[in-house]
């Protein structure tokens, strides 16, 4: 039996996790967390990804908000 | 199987970690850490904000922006001293004097500290906003630009530098524009000269700058930031205009620069025409004011008189 292979995304400053299965691109994990492109940097170990990217199975990522003005509304 | 979409350097055609669709172009770190920096300073030299021989007060809160532009001035030479409110805003505030603290060490850098919890009696923001009707964001700013310029005034600098950003400067002007804020419209611009003696040069280098390049650049510095929000901002007017703004970004990409450039190119010298400065000085404290005491000391008298109503019938 194949082990469930998934993409780990933290989403700051919510702290909202989210597990994806499979191979992402970072728009669609965007996406899956209703963050517009451009309102966020991704980062993946010491680097940060362009929207187009892959991120792959088993890699974890951080979505940190670029939003500064106010703690943001709970979603 | 799919490719990866990765995308290359302008400058140098390594893998780009940035990608800006405003100005249709992405970057490598060490490129766009260059780019960033000739943005910041071309922007400072441009609008002539100051020189290398000006004294730069440098309001840090400890968030990306004031951080990184903190950080951008230092290493094109700039003399600077940073200054932090403590807002006594609970961890936040903790968290927030603590990461400035760090910066300022780590790069042996001069910093100022004043507290609002022991300033006049109190004027924290919880405290203010317990004690009167005022929004939390509307008192904070009134206070903070009151003790922006009397420190500049009192330690000897020529210029107050702040972080705010594009995306800062497009959402406060679509909402002066939403209600013509006219007065509000008139101050509205990058560099503010000094319009009374005791004031001081006020600029905001980062004006044409995204906060996600400001975020960017602060990764790529090593600059430990503080990622949470004020808990007072929570559901704040600017929030609501830079979630509109972002809309209209992601449809057409470079619409917040063009809003904010134009309007300082082509509108902002008709409303500054009818800027009218402060003509006395407060009664209280001595800065430059309006009426007989400034917005600030108004602020603190009606603080002072409320908590001490709430003494005498507790």
């Amino acid at each position: 039996m194949l082990a469930c292979v998934v993409v780990k995304a933290v989403l700051l400053p919510q702290k909202r996790t989210l597990e994806l299965p499979g191979r992402r691109r970072v728009l669609d994990v965007l996406a899956a967390f209703k963050i517009t492109p451009g309102t966020a940097i991704v980062i993946r170990g010491d680097a940060l990804l362009t929207d187009g990217e892959f991120i792959e199975p088993d890699d974890e990522i951080e979505i940190r908000s670029v939003v500064s003005g106010g703690a943001p509304a709970e979603q | 199987m799919r490719r990866s979409n990765v995308m290359k350097c302008r400058r140098c055609s390594a893998k780009a970690e940035v990608k800006l669709r405003a100005h249709n172009t992405a970057f490598c770190r060490a490129c766009f850490v260059l780019f960033f920096g000739r943005q910041v300073d071309r922007c400072i030299l441009k609008n002539r904000m100051f020189s290398h021989g000006d004294r730069v007060l440098v309001a840090v809160s400890g968030g990306k922006d004031s951080l990184a532009l903190w950080h951008a001035l230092v290493s094109h030479g700039y003399q600077t001293t940073g200054l932090h409110l403590n807002l006594g805003i609970g961890d936040y505030s903790t968290q927030s004097r603590e990461k400035t603290e760090a910066f300022a060490r780590v790069h042996g850098l001069p910093l100022i500290v004043l507290d609002l919890r022991t300033l006049n009696e109190d004027i924290s923001i919880p405290t203010v906003a317990a004690f009167t009707n005022r929004r939390p964001c509307a008192a904070c700013g009134r206070i903070k630009r009151h003790c922006f310029d009397t420190a500049a005034l009192e330690h000897g600098f020529t210029v107050i530098a702040t972080g705010h950003n594009l995306d800062d400067e497009a959402a406060r002007l679509l909402g002066n524009v939403l209600h013509w804020q006219r007065e509000h419209l008139a101050k509205q611009r990058p560099v503010l000269d000094p319009t009374h003696p005791k004031f001081v040069t006020k600029v905001r280098p980062l004006y044409l700058v995204s906060e996600y390049e400001t975020a960017a650049y602060a990764f790529f510095s090593g600059i430990d930031y503080v990622v949470d929000e004020c808990p007072h901002g929570a559901g704040a007017t600017q929030l609501v205009y830079k979630k509109t703004l972002n809309r209209l970004e992601e449809e057409m990409p470079g619409t917040k620069h063009g809003f904010v450039k134009d309007f300082q190119r082509a509108a902002q010298p008709v409303f500054a025409a009818a800027e009218s400065p402060p003509a006395g000085e407060c009664s209280v404290c001595g800065m430059p004011s309006y009426g007989s005491a400034c917005s600030f000391c108004t602020l603190v008298a009606e603080v002072r008189a409320k908590r001490e109503r709430a003494r005498a019938t507790s």
